[in-house]
């Protein structure tokens, strides 16, 4: 049956009636026509904002992580909070890409691309600051095993951190060969319909794809191979970096809870940010009808069930930091709800349990107004959570003359503002080089729910609604005589 | 050796799919099938076998786990023996994670790597597309000559567009 995949039931993914062509010269669009004022505007600003930040990295390489505003008590404080939250925001794209279609959610298909190139930008800007941490980042590769002059001097195995090393590398690296593995189809679309150097360059990109069925279907293979692989791993990566955590004594750090926790709450932020980063392009894009208000409100259902469950983990932690007897875990508790830092915690509460239940009212949910601001609210409330974590367990030790304070120095929140630069200014270029809605998959799904005809038959009313054929070599399909007259023949080619 | 091929256009995925299954039905050799996506049912449509490239990523998956442990063994146990807090030198729990993320990256580079390879993609490949077939045209190429009126007419049938003969490489 060739069309088992659709249903008469079924909503329509893409919203508006349009041709396989059109489909492609929309998507398109926005690489082929000069970049509008309002990106420019917008690129303007990251790079401006990326500007402080390499301003920012370059005075703390020079001088010293004493431009920081860490101390013995608090060793880390503002960039291992900004570790934690750029690797969370990436996890929504490996989870869109892999999990979701390992689910087999087609309606994945109009955001895969975007987030998964979220995700790459979102770990560089995380890898960014471990490296920065070490205070000599030109000596980062000591992380890894290899034989050196210095003795047989290895690399302890048994640290987390690490643990994280090979946990985001590779995380990296396959979010990179599955982005770019899904973007081999779309580039020869491009490389098709582009001239001179342009044509060149997505001709070495494509690697020659021709839409060949024998190669397609070894790439679906391989496709589903790499989801299989990658969902695993999405959420390993995010249980590695709690293990930085988790492994030590730290009051307030050493539950077992953390790594279901970490992977939720990643999820959760990573959907939030997907949700901010789309909304901003459909808007500017126009491309409304591919990213409906249906895929928006998918995210915020993802949003609420996450969002439960980060819930759960706080009430979880507490429970147990009574429930454990042990006055360390219960005094920390209570100094993160009660002590100075409190106005953290109420905010992470705020932005975390209470407002994604705003998402149970429909009209919220459809709303992208409403989303886009509540999914910054989700931001700042998931940064929070990691300040939290990391702060408030460190300023009261055990040793109470030790007990201090943190305050973030300039440098430090304009290394944090500047990754944002660097973030978007990647997120702005992709947008104009690379097609950012996956142009095969959507064509895949543009005929459901539409009697299983591609939009192309939509004006041949009476052949649209045939029944399939299950002998069609006996029962020939009536194809109306000017078949080649009535699909409107837009290019310079022999069909 | 050039061979020569009959590729017939179609405009969408429900004629590719009934012409193909038609036409090999009718005794005909599917050279092979352009579309601009993945079409659900093609490959029993042509007849195509499962991949083995499932194979590959199975035992590059294996090599990583093997080479990360050993890497692991040999660093802390052989090489470097450190004793901390007297734990065993060869504490394999904490060896997992890191055993964990090179059998995905292994599994994963490899099983692209041998993709490319199998189906002869890399930078520079002077392949090209068929007109429109990236954007909105389907093509049946089969191992049949244009001068055979029963294959035309079964192609006419089931909607192509358009019938041409071509020289391809085989």
């Amino acid at each position: 049956m060739s069309n088992q995949h659709t249903s008469p039931l079924r909503v329509p993914l893409v919203s508006e009636e349009r041709t396989l062509g059109q489909l492609t010269e929309e998507i398109c669009a926005p690489m082929e026509r000069k970049p509008t004022t309002k990106w420019w505007v917008a690129f303007a600003l990251a790079v401006v904002t990326l500007a402080v930040g390499v301003g920012m990295v370059s005075y703390e390489v020079a001088t010293g992580i004493g431009v920081w505003g860490l101390n013995k008590t608090i060793g880390w404080a503002f960039d291992i909070t900004n570790f934690v939250f750029w690797v969370g925001i990436g996890h929504a794209g490996t989870l869109i890409s892999a999990i979701l279609f390992l689910f087999r959610q087609k309606w994945r298909t109009s955001i895969n691309r975007a987030a998964e190139a979220m995700t790459l930008f979102a770990v560089m800007c995380a890898a960014l600051f471990p490296v920065i941490h070490m205070g000599r980042p030109w000596n980062a590769f000591w992380v890894l095993p290899y034989p050196n002059s210095r003795g047989t001097l290895w690399v302890n195995f048994r640290s987390p951190l690490l643990w994280d090393v090979f946990a985001i590398s590779t995380y990296f690296t396959i979010s990179a060969v599955f982005w770019y593995f899904g973007l081999i189809p779309d580039l020869a679309t491009v490389r098709d319909r582009a001239k001179g150097l342009k044509k060149r360059i997505f001709k070495a990109l494509s690697f020659g794809w021709n839409g060949s069925s024998r190669t397609w279907h070894r790439y679906e293979t391989v496709y589903l191979l790499l989801a299989g692989l990658a969902t695993p791993l999405v959420l390993s990566v995010h249980t590695i970096v709690s293990f930085d955590f988790a492994t030590s004594v730290i009051p307030g750090w050493h539950t077992t809870i953390f790594p279901p926790y970490f992977v939720a709450g990643a999820v959760f932020s990573g959907f939030a940010m997907v949700l901010t980063l789309m909304i901003i392009t459909r808007e500017v894009l126009g491309f409304q009808h591919l990213i409906t208000i249906r895929h928006l409100e998918n995210m915020t259902k993802v949003i609420i069930v996450t969002g439960g469950i980060v819930s759960l983990a706080y009430g979880t932690e507490f429970f147990i930091a009574w429930y454990s007897g042990n006055p360390y875990e219960k005094f920390t508790f209570m100094n993160r709800a009660f002590g100075p830092y409190a106005w953290a915690y109420w905010t992470m509460v705020t932005c975390n349990v209470v407002s994604p239940h705003l998402f149970w009212f429909k009209k919220v949910r459809t709303s992208p107004a409403a989303i886009f601001v509540l999914s910054l609210v989700i931001n700042v409330g998931m940064w929070f959570e990691r300040f939290v974590i990391i702060v408030t367990s460190l300023h009261r030790d055990f040793l109470p003359s030790s007990w201090s304070m943190y305050t973030p120095t300039v440098v430090e929140v304009g290394t944090f503002v500047g990754t944002f630069g660097l973030f978007f200014t990647l997120f702005l270029l992709f947008t104009r080089v690379l097609p950012i809605i996956s142009i095969g998959e959507v064509k895949s799904v543009a005929a459901f729910a539409r009697g299983g005809h591609a939009p192309a038959q939509a004006g041949q009313a009476a052949h649209g609604s045939e029944t399939p054929h299950e002998h069609p070599a006996e029962e020939p399909v009536q194809m109306p005589a000017p078949a080649l007259a009535a699909v409107a023949v837009r290019k310079d080619m022999p069909v | 050796m050039n061979q020569s091929v009959l590729l017939s256009y179609f405009d969408s995925e429900e004629h590719i799919l009934d012409a193909t299954r038609a036409a090999r039905e009718a005794g005909y050799a599917v050279h092979d099938v352009y579309t601009p996506y993945a079409i659900h049912g093609m490959d029993e449509a042509m007849g195509l076998k499962s991949s083995r490239l499932t194979w590959v990523c199975f035992g590059a998956g294996l090599l990583g786990t093997t080479s990360a442990l050993s890497l692991q063994y040999y660093t802390s146990v052989v090489s470097w023996p450190l004793n901390v807090g007297g734990k065993p030198f060869n504490s394999f729990p904490a060896f997992i994670p890191v055993a964990f993320e090179l059998t995905v990256l292994f599994a994963g580079l490899f099983t692209v790597a041998a993709f490319l390879l199998r189906t002869k993609s890399f930078p520079g490949s002077t392949r090209e597309a068929l007109p429109r077939v990236t954007d909105d045209r389907f093509v049946l190429a089969l191992r049949a000559d244009e001068t055979d009126a029963k294959v035309k007419d079964l192609l006419q049938r089931h909607g192509a567009l358009e019938v041409e003969q071509m020289e391809v490489a085989s």
